[in-house]
């Protein structure tokens, strides 16, 4: 009601030279589309899924910052590439070249994308009791058929980027857990792009379906190799069926011409948990878009997150909890750190309806500004129909504690020790909750690179 | 006295109806309806202002033409046809009054009815009264004890004849005319209101109060007020408002704008209590509303509103915190029932070095309503140790409503510290029962919780005002409150 009238123009001027750019990459995504369909067997129903998608995306175009949930994200910078949509070899990368991206020093199963194709030799997949295979192997086999009808495309939104992702969706990780199934070993999903593109766009589209008592824990990673711009747009469908668990890490310390735009929805079950880590250290522009479905009663979801950025790198967390049943817990907690000239975002929503009686939802979102470039926008949303509920969220900004500072060089710690210690400190509830000592150590690894200290303790 | 139970509660809620609700058989000098340059023209020869301010109106009319109606609140209701609303009405008994003999007796009569007799008010002595019925202010009391401090207390439209200069330096200056749709809106039609000057280092030795009423049927309310605070000085205004029953939804945009110079302090605070609409939401007042404060070095603004009534309320209140310390204040409870929906909150704007701001909201819903807090605290990046604490907090009341959270925090400065917490819960049944087993039945217990849950807010209300606001919040959630 209050925006002046002058911002809105300069908003308008701004959208129109912006309009020239998006309607090339968008026409050229929706000429694409007719060769892809070349490429991909049009008789399978999924295909329908897909026309349908396009003509969505189609319709609605590329985000704008007059669209509320893209207001502090502009798309602009990334949509200005000439991207590639399929990438024309197969390329080929030594294992000893990327064994860093990977956590390596424990047992796990890798689907591993080169270009947005998959790499069987960095691979390493299972039928054995479990599927952890491929998105394209389960689209176009009969035996996956029945997955593919309840679940395929079942929760994820129709909003444009989203319908971008499904309009293309061929590859990506597919994995389904039978019932009473206990995976012994986490799973990995790595991107790997080569820069043999001069810009690549790739669309990976995951399924993960675990179904009653199992449980899995899977780690989910984009890697560039070179300083050519990528764009990532990735769709993600969970669903946690009845007391299954699901842990899900998802570690973004890309390169600075590298962008992501993730999308994961979450279909929960009664009685089942699900957690959703994001660990945003790197990339020019990483949205993260998070969405809990609460389908059940005595549901717990858990989505927490560290972003620790500098440059003019660009953070924005997505998150929703719709919390649609009674008896249902969802906890939120995202922490940000924003050196140089940095942006972040935090927008995060929990909505509950009328029949989610005894609810109990708890969103914080703590941030510390380093510079005075960098800023930080933050939305923390409730809406809330039922009477019986606890709801509450909390969300600061500030710096860090000068007195704390103080004590600790008094104490002989050199200021950039401090300054480290007291921003793990400040991190350390995110940490806690993540199962896999392994990604902790190697969180903290990460850390400490980026704040150029050697801190070598657990958190 | 039997159990007396939230069930019980929400009953009496439902059934409640609007206990201000009649209507005033003045004689009424109203336009036709519709509103075109014509109209806009027309109301500014009837008020006999100078040139000047008929083309800023026409400047905020055509720019409002231009302009199309925002939908981005969590509100729904049927828009109101802008072309089927009268934009003038003054009540025809003129000319003014010196005392209140003057005044006709069946306006007397409804202030009593109101609650709020001019005799009482004018024996408390410490309230002087500009009183408005409809557009035009009848009566003013008290001007003379304000005139001999300097004081300028007076109708919009009298402060534009009589003074032009201050009227035209300061309006729209903090709310402009194309600021938004119904600010515009308001620019181009607005009949009436309240100006207010404190002259430099004058402290205003009494609260001023206005009343507002819209009591002429399909006559939009548009008033328009302006507060000057000079260097050093200090005012606090009152503003409180009822409206009779009626079938049709009665429109209310009003635009307030506060200035604040140097040093000086502004507290402003309102007791809403349109017509809500009754039971089956049927009828019942928009108000769109813009509310703005400008402050200046060690300025402070505070504003502290009780908002029980309304169809649909859209209101913030914002202060731009321009000059280096100066502090911003909100402080507000909203409440709603039946099929009311309210989207109110504030904007802080943080401008300058070592801005305060602090927000506390407290909404409570219950029937079938929709209560919205929104919220903006906005630090640019010259605005060193700037501060902010938020709070907000709903309560519900059944199951049929909903409370809403959307604070909107920007910071683009390392120095600044901000705070913001919301929750929403219902009054808990352990709270009740360690009243109960204190001997203290539920109705007293429910009272005491919603009591001790808007308490923050009434504490800041003036003594005047904090006992109509208690009243007010009887009506509204009648049984609740003791």
């Amino acid at each position: 009601m209050q925006y002046t009238v002058i911002s809105l123009q300069g908003l308008s001027t701004e959208n129109c030279q912006l309009k020239t750019e998006k309607m090339e990459l968008k026409e050229k995504l929706i000429a694409s589309f007719m060769a892809f369909e070349n490429l991909v067997d049009i008789d399978l129903p999924v295909h329908d899924v897909r026309s349908e998608a396009i003509k969505e995306f189609e319709t609605q175009g590329f985000p704008s910052k007059r669209d509320e949930a893209w207001k502090y994200t502009s798309l602009n910078s990334i949509l200005k590439h000439d991207y590639s949509v399929f990438p024309k070899r197969d390329n080929h990368i030594d294992y000893n070249d990327i064994k860093k991206y990977f956590i390596h020093d424990i047992d796990t199963y890798k689907i591993v994308f080169i270009d947005g194709k998959y790499s069987s030799h960095l691979s390493e997949t299972t039928h054995d009791g479990i599927d952890v295979c491929l998105m394209s192997s389960a689209l176009t086999k009969t035996k996956y058929r029945l997955i593919i009808e309840n679940y395929f495309n079942k929760i994820a939104t129709k909003d444009s980027l989203t319908s971008l992702n499904t309009a293309f969706s061929q590859e990506g990780a597919y994995i389904h857990i039978p019932k009473n199934k206990l995976v012994a070993k986490p799973i990995q999903i790595v991107h790997f792009s080569t820069g043999n593109e001069a810009a690549l766009l790739v669309q990976p589209r995951n399924l993960i379906v675990v179904d009653e008592n199992s449980h899995v824990q899977i780690i989910e990673r984009h890697q560039s190799l070179t300083q050519n711009p990528v764009l990532t747009n990735s769709v993600t469908e969970i669903f946690a069926n009845k007391r299954a668990i699901v842990d899900y890490y998802k570690i973004q310390n890309d390169n600075e011409n590298a962008s992501l735009i993730d999308s994961t929805f979450v279909n929960q079950k009664q009685e089942s948990f699900a957690s959703v880590h994001t660990f945003s250290f790197g990339g020019k522009l990483t949205r993260n878009n998070l969405n809990f479905y609460q389908n059940g009663e005595r549901i717990d979801s858990t989505m927490k997150g560290i972003t620790i950025i500098g440059n003019k790198q660009h953070v924005d967390h997505n998150t929703l909890v719709h919390h649609i049943e009674p008896n249902c817990e969802s906890h939120q907690d995202y922490k940000g750190i924003y050196a140089d000239s940095s942006t972040g975002v935090f927008n995060g929503k929990v909505l509950v309806d009328k029949d989610a009686q005894k609810t109990n939802a708890f969103q914080a979102n703590n941030n510390i500004l380093l510079s005075d470039k960098a800023s930080i926008n933050t939305k923390p949303q409730l809406e809330i129909f039922a009477d019986d509920v606890k709801c509450s969220h909390g969300c600061t900004i500030g710096q860090l504690d000068e007195s704390a500072m103080f004590y600790m060089q008094s104490r002989g710690i050199p200021e950039k020790e401090a300054k480290a210690l007291l921003m793990f400190a400040f991190s350390n509830n995110v940490m806690n909750s993540v199962k896999i000592p392994e990604i902790k150590q190697r969180i903290t690894k990460i850390i400490a690179n980026k704040l150029g200290v050697n801190i070598g303790f657990d958190l | 006295m039997t159990k007396y139970t939230e069930d019980d509660l929400r009953e009496e809620l439902k059934t409640k109806e609007y206990e201000y609700g009649f209507y005033t058989d003045i004689e009424s000098d109203t336009f036709p309806i519709g509103l075109n340059e014509d109209v806009v023209r027309a109301i500014s020869l009837k008020k006999e202002e100078p040139e000047w301010m008929t083309d800023w109106r026409l400047e905020a009319f055509r720019a409002w033409e231009e302009m199309i109606e925002p939908e981005w609140a969590n509100v729904n209701y049927v828009k109101p046809d802008f072309q089927s609303i009268s934009y003038y009405s003054a009540p025809n008994t003129k000319p003014k009054y010196d005392s209140l003999d003057e005044v006709d007796p069946e306006l007397l009569e409804t202030f009593k009815k109101l609650g709020i007799s001019l005799d009482e008010q004018k024996a408390l002595a410490g309230v002087a009264m500009d009183v408005v019925i409809d557009s035009v202010s009848v009566a003013t009391t008290f001007k003379k004890t304000l005139n001999e401090k300097g004081i300028i207390f007076c109708s919009m439209s009298e402060a534009i004849k009589e003074h032009p200069e201050l009227v035209r330096k300061h309006i729209g200056t903090v709310v402009p005319q194309k600021d938004n749709f119904y600010a515009a809106l308001n620019s181009a039609v607005f009949s009436d209101g309240s100006f207010c000057y404190i002259p430099k280092g004058v402290r205003c030795p009494m609260e001023l109060s206005t009343y507002f009423r819209i009591n002429q049927a399909n006559t939009g309310q548009f008033e328009r007020t302006l507060v000057i605070a000079d260097e050093g000085s200090y005012v606090s205004y009152l503003e409180g408002c009822t409206a009779p029953s009626r079938d049709e939804n009665q429109l209310h945009a009003a635009v307030v704008e506060l200035i604040a110079m140097d040093d000086a302090e502004i507290k402003y605070s309102t007791v809403q209590n349109w017509f809500p609409g009754n039971s089956e939401g049927k009828g019942g007042v928009f108000n769109f509303v813009t509310k703005r404060g400008l402050c200046e070095k060690n300025a402070k603004i505070s504003w502290t509103q009780v908002e029980t009534g309304s169809a649909i309320t859209w209101k913030y209140p914002s202060c731009i915190l321009k000059g280096d310390n100066s502090v911003g204040e909100f402080y507000s409870i909203a409440v709603t029932n039946n099929y009311q929906q309210a989207d109110t909150g504030t904007k802080m704007i943080h401008l300058g070095k070592n801005t305060k701001s602090t927000i506390i909201s407290k909404g409570i819903s219950a029937g079938k309503s929709q209560n919205s807090y929104r919220g903006l605290v906005q630090i640019s990046a010259r605005a060193e140790n700037a501060r902010n604490f938020s709070q907000c907090d709903s309560l519900l009341m059944g199951n049929d409503c909903g409370a809403h959270t959307f604070p909107y925090i920007e910071v683009k400065n390392k120095s600044s510290i901000i705070e913001h917490e919301a929750t929403t819960s219902k009054i808990g049944e352990d709270q009740i029962f360690y009243c109960n087993q204190r001997g203290i039945d539920t109705e007293k217990a429910i009272a005491l919780i919603v009591n001790g849950f808007s308490k923050e807010v009434l504490n800041k209300l003036p003594m005047e005002f904090a006992v109509e606001a208690q009243k007010l919040l009887e009506i509204s959630l009648e049984g609740s409150v003791g």
